[in-house]
């Protein structure tokens, strides 16, 4: 479906429009991130309540922002970053939809503390392309076919990016046991494999 | 989720102390795969949570002199991947890569990894999850609650070891390997540091099956250790599940083999997926020593290894399982070659 569909003004994407609305809460928020983190250093250990300031680098620019240490690494993301591509299935780390690298390695952001991310590098699917040049994994997955509906699919591509950077794209049974953290209940898995093997056999850098 | 307090100390010894100025309710937390996950089903309730994976030189992988050594913060990842424990101790990194999936296992310790809480479907049944309201008793998440596993849904539970209070199983893999290599932990508190046999870190249920270890609440593991043995290249860890892959174990078995040609001088056993918490097959080691390894044998030693089974209403076929599951393993590692 195009973005634009839904009745939209022209050029105002859903995702945009969401995204504006992000970015104004979190310059809002940071407003008071100097004074909250100047409360928490002169009394430690921090109280039940206290927020915290931390300074992420996603997709390789700087992101400070004051949170909740409740706050979950993919929440940080789709709520404050306004990056929604990873997505929350179901927040227990048991389906892979919501995988991103952090320093380079995969991980489950919806089990990941947004807190252990401070200093590190995070690598969301919207960090994957090179401006307008898809990532092959990406142009793989589009031409076999490697999805229904999609709600699983950024999770699924930044897996199969670390499956091939990790040397566990070796052959099918490798690829399907290295994928099985990722869950489509459209049943696309065929195609997935495909696309991973895709890559691997290309030997293409990704 | 219930608000806390968060620290991250640099050093295991200001992780220890920011836990003792923390106060009452304080934990520690490493990967967070089971205590994050447990805190959103507002099962597991911390006050203040020290984060102790900016403490640095705590993930070491050692495998030089007579044992293996892995800090406590390596990933899980990590430690299934070195070249030495794949080619030396198959049964250890097959315990780790056939646990979770890579995106948990990157996060995930080898020393969090062992403190891993039971999937007892009544245990996770808490006021945070998408039943809540109707949350059945559990023991072990609230004490003197009773137990709904007993009597009814238990196709999952455990047959060895239960007790009229509790029937959740120890769900960890690669503690079932430790023990049945005989690994140590490294231990650090308040009163200084110790060491543990890994068989010794986790309680019977009992009457407090809310108490599931034997560390004090202050303590952290700093490392695991593992004697070196040539029993090691002859082991495996087989693991049956419901799929193939990114579940857990129905039963498990870890074994090693030291082997006289076809004759075993000493087997050892651990069993995983039927106990409520990892446990040591004596009676089967003890049945295989001296004696050839075959089918038969095997066979016997299964059944040897499942000695005062109980099952509930749904869980009989696990005693079956299990002993097909030791046998096939003992037969597994002993087809790997020593040299």
């Amino acid at each position: 479906m195009n973005e634009e569909e839904g009745g939209a003004p022209a050029g105002v994407t859903r995702r945009t429009a969401i995204g504006g609305t992000v970015a104004v809460g979190s310059a809002l928020l940071l407003l008071d991130a100097e004074r909250v983190e100047a409360t928490v250093q002169s009394s430690p250990p921090p109280r039940a309540g206290a927020t915290l300031a931390i300074r992420p680098i996603v997709n390789g620019r700087a992101a400070p922002v004051t949170i909740d240490p409740r706050t979950s690494l993919l929440d940080l993301l789709r709520e404050r970053l306004g990056l929604t591509g990873a997505k929350k299935g179901c927040d227990h780390g048991q389906c892979g939809a919501c995988t991103v690298h952090v320093d380079g390695r995969r991980v489950a952001s919806c089990l990941t503390l947004a807190a252990k991310t401070d200093g590190r590098e995070v690598t969301t699917i919207e960090g994957l392309a090179e401006g307008d040049a898809l990532h092959p994994m990406q142009q793989a997955f589009i031409d076999h076919d490697a999805l229904q509906c999609g709600y699983c699919t950024p999770g699924q591509i930044m897996a199969a990016v670390a499956c091939v950077r990790e040397g566990n794209a070796t052959d099918r049974p490798t690829i399907r046991e290295y994928m099985s953290g990722n869950i489509c209940r459209c049943g696309a898995y065929a195609g997935i494999v495909a696309a991973i093997e895709d890559v691997a056999k290309k030997g293409r850098r990704v | 989720m219930r608000s806390f307090g968060y620290t991250r100390p640099d050093s295991a010894q200001a992780a220890v102390a920011a836990f003792a100025a923390a106060g009452e309710g304080a934990r520690y937390i490493a990967g967070g795969t089971t205590l994050y996950d447990l805190m959103k089903l507002d099962i597991e309730r911390p006050a203040h949570l020290i984060d102790v994976t900016a403490i640095r030189g705590l993930d070491a992988i050692e495998t030089g002199g007579d044992r293996l050594r892995f800090g406590a913060l390596a990933p899980m990842s990590e430690v299934a991947t070195n070249r030495t424990v794949l080619r030396d101790y198959p049964v250890l990194a097959e315990s780790l890569a056939k646990a979770a999936s890579q995106q948990l296992r990157n996060m995930a310790t080898v020393g969090g990894n062992l403190f891993q809480r039971t999937r007892c479907l009544y245990f996770r049944n808490g006021a945070g999850g998408t039943s809540a309201g109707t949350t059945y008793p559990c023991n072990k998440r609230e004490p003197g609650s009773g137990c709904a596993a007993i009597g009814g849904l238990d196709r999952g539970q455990a047959v060895l070891g239960q007790s009229a209070s509790c029937t959740a199983v120890s769900p960890g893999d690669w503690p079932i390997a430790l023990v049945a290599l005989d690994a140590y932990v490294e231990i650090l508190g308040a009163a200084g540091t110790r060491s543990l046999p890994v068989a010794e870190l986790y309680r019977l249920p009992g009457n407090t099956p809310h108490l599931e270890f034997t560390l004090a609440p202050d303590e952290i593991v700093t490392a695991i250790v593992v004697p070196k043995t040539r029993a090691g290249r002859r082991s495996a860890y087989h693991k049956i599940r419901d799929r193939e892959s990114y579940a857990f174990a129905l039963a498990s078995a870890a074994v090693a083999l030291d082997m006289d040609n076809d004759t075993v001088r000493q087997a050892r056993i651990a069993l995983g997926g039927v106990a409520t918490r990892p446990w040591r097959a004596t009676a089967a080691e003890a049945a295989l020593a001296g004696q050839r390894l075959t089918p038969d044998t095997a066979a016997a030693a299964g059944r040897a290894a499942l000695t005062g089974a109980v099952p509930g209403r749904h869980n009989g076929f696990k005693i079956d399982l299990a002993q097909r599951t030791v046998a096939d393993a003992l037969l597994i590692a002993a087809k790997r070659t020593t040299a």
